[in-house]
């Protein structure tokens, strides 16, 4: 006889075999474990230190010594993308956490208690869906000022209404579920109710927009770096790398082309992950 | 009767989200920046000017006395002056907006041209190397940076094969029609004006390329989802069992359901599209909202800044809106969700 945790275990597994056998969820497994490798041991694999101006190199083209060339003060252009990797990744990764956080907590109480309570977070919600996300962004980013941390913020203030609506949604279709309404006969609490019972119904689709979300905010990072009101060179943000490099777009054109292609192929990446993960797991989400 | 009611709902619920949008732009421009004329003025400026400017701006008063005036300022689409370009900002708005417009609908076009055919072949081949192909196409749009996109195709098509012009929206040399709409592809036709117009799409075709393309994923997604849903269904079934053709059967049957879905989501993306414009605009030099707000917010000219973001987020707004409505007349099974 199996225990209840060995049983769980076994899901999993089925479904991350599922995954794996996914053409698209094959690649995007394969980009992100890369990605966060390569943001984990930097500093062991870059083969120049990034910020390092080799000023005898300016804008070198791509050759076996600089893999992708150099950019304008000589910096070599694969070391700052390894780099990079860990700011978008941090930027990304945060960002998404923030959000599930917040609209998590959002949604459960709008989605459980409803009423007045439901219609004011819900209008709350609209206000920020009124905005196409990145001029929101943009905006709370540019009043906040530069830095890392103030596009976290500016991201999450985003982002979270997505996921309170989301999160609600799926509370309203199993609110009246007899399950609920036994765990409540026999006197649980609230709390209880929503963390032992409904929490664990929320977590599927809750993955998927955040698989799909990490995507969309490495993108929206980048804008952001590359409009220069997120965060500031020398950082080697990817957006900031491509912004650096349009002014030699016509002759030097790896210096804006190569972290460009890194910031599609993360963002395909867990893109990738997520769609495959909505086929695997069987969710709909509506966006 | 009850459409009738819905309606007035949500008009009412968008009332709300402009006090809102109104409410939030107040809070990026005047209660985040903790000094906002010090940030643009900088840190040498004499103080009788700062002084200056915080009683033309009324930085002077208490914050609920600013809100208020803030308020009725918008409502009469007083935005204030924009230290960038001197003139007030309804001015540059107007000014701005055409080319926005312009540049989304002939996005948009291009976007659904990708997204529409690619979605029902991605569903009439479900689960073939077709269907994973489309998917992997339409997401490649999705996550391609547009401001690289953009940068790479104009070292292409313009500086290595020069097949595209320069960025802008018409040649060096050539004269804008006179505005009508301020949409130069229409003007220029509405003038007779050929040559202009030829110009003028050739300079649109790249950047509505970009942003066509990053919108098509959506698109190409819903179409699939909605033709897959029809397909499954009994009268589809029962048709082919009739014995009639497949051909037929997908053009009569199963087309014209899965429209519904599809065309709101096309109305969706062009709000999105809005978005989009911002860093298109930026890299084709486009003369467009988004440049406009990019620039303001850059050079933090407040006033220029809650002027653009109010003109996208009531745009993007009526846009929802106006879906939202056809959505109820188009599908009469939506009006029982959206009441409960």
């Amino acid at each position: 006889m199996k225990t209840k945790e060995e049983i769980s275990m076994l899901i999993k597994n089925e479904k991350l075999i599922e995954l794996w056998r996914h053409p698209n969820g094959k690649i995007g497994i394969i980009i992100s474990v890369v990605l966060v490798l390569m943001a984990v041991f930097a500093p062991l694999i870059s083969p120049y230190d990034p910020n390092y101006p080799d000023t005898a190199n300016r804008l070198a083209p791509p050759s076996t010594k600089h893999l992708f060339g150099t950019d304008q003060l000589g910096r070599d252009i694969l070391s700052r993308i390894i780099w990079g990797s860990r700011i978008s990744l941090s930027i990304a990764f945060l960002a998404v956490f923030v959000t599930s956080v917040i609209g998590l907590v959002v949604g459960l109480v709008s989605g459980y208690y409803g009423g007045k309570i439901d219609i004011l977070l819900m209008r709350i919600t609209d206000i920020f869906m009124a905005f196409p996300r990145l001029v929101l962004a943009l905006a709370f980013a540019s009043a906040l000022g530069p830095g890392i941390y103030n596009v976290i913020i500016a991201i999450s203030i985003v982002y979270w209404s997505f996921y309170a609506r989301l999160i609600r949604g799926v509370v309203l279709q199993i609110r009246n579920e007899l399950y609920i309404q036994a765990a409540k006969a026999v006197g649980a609490s609230d709390l209880r109710i929503m963390f032992r019972h409904i929490l664990p119904m929320v977590t599927a689709p809750l993955l998927v927009q955040a698989t799909l979300d990490i995507g969309g905010t490495i993108l929206l990072a980048s804008g952001l770096g590359f409009l220069g009101i997120g965060v500031q060179p020398p950082t080697p943000e990817w957006g900031v790398m491509v912004s650096e490099g349009r002014r030699f777009i016509t002759h030097e054109w790896w210096v804006s082309t190569f972290p460009g292609l890194f910031i599609l192929i993360a963002t395909l990446g867990f893109n990738l992950l997520g769609d495959a993960l909505r086929d695997v797991l069987d969710v709909k989400l509506k966006r | 009767m009850r459409v009738r009611k819905l309606i007035a709902r949500r008009i009412a619920l968008m009332i709300f989200v402009l006090w809102g949008i109104i409410t939030i732009t107040f809070i990026v421009a005047r209660v985040i920046p903790a000094d906002p004329i010090g940030s643009i003025l900088g840190p040498q400026a004499p103080p009788e000017l700062v002084e200056k400017l915080r009683k033309e701006w009324g930085l002077d008063k208490p914050l609920y006395q600013q809100y208020f005036d803030y308020i009725i300022n918008v409502l009469h689409g007083d935005f204030g002056k924009s230290i960038k370009t001197n003139r007030p900002v309804l001015e540059d708005l107007k000014q701005f907006f055409p080319a926005t417009i312009e540049l989304a609908t002939f996005s948009l076009i291009i976007a659904v041209l990708i997204g529409v055919p690619l979605g029902i072949l991605s569903a009439l081949k479900k689960d073939s190397a077709i269907d994973y192909l489309s998917r992997m196409f339409a997401l490649t749009g999705v996550s391609t940076p547009v401001f690289w996109l953009g940068l790479v195709l104009l070292y292409l098509f313009y500086y290595k094969i020069q097949i595209f012009p320069e960025p802008g929206r018409l040649s060096v040399g050539v004269q804008p029609p006179d505005p009508i709409t301020g949409m130069i592809l229409l003007d220029s036709l509405l003038r007779g004006k050929f040559d202009v117009f030829l110009d003028a799409l050739k300079h649109i075709i790249l950047p509505s390329i970009v942003l066509g393309f990053y919108n098509s994923a959506y698109i190409m997604r819903i179409t699939r989802a909605s033709v897959l849903e029809v397909i499954s269904q009994e009268y589809v079934r029962m048709a082919i069992a009739k014995g009639l053709r497949r051909r037929k059967v997908i053009l009569k049957h199963v087309f014209r359901n899965a429209m519904i879905p599809i065309v709101t989501v096309i109305g969706i993306t062009y709000g999105s599209l809005l978005e989009g414009a911002v860093l298109t605009e930026t890299i084709f030099a486009w003369p467009g909202l988004g440049r406009y707000a990019t620039q303001a917010f850059l050079s933090l000219d407040y006033n220029a800044v809650v002027g653009a973001t109010f003109l996208i987020a009531l745009v993007y707004s009526l846009v929802n809106l106006v879906v939202d409505v056809l959505y109820i007349y188009i599908d009469p099974r939506t009006r029982g969700a959206l009441e409960g």
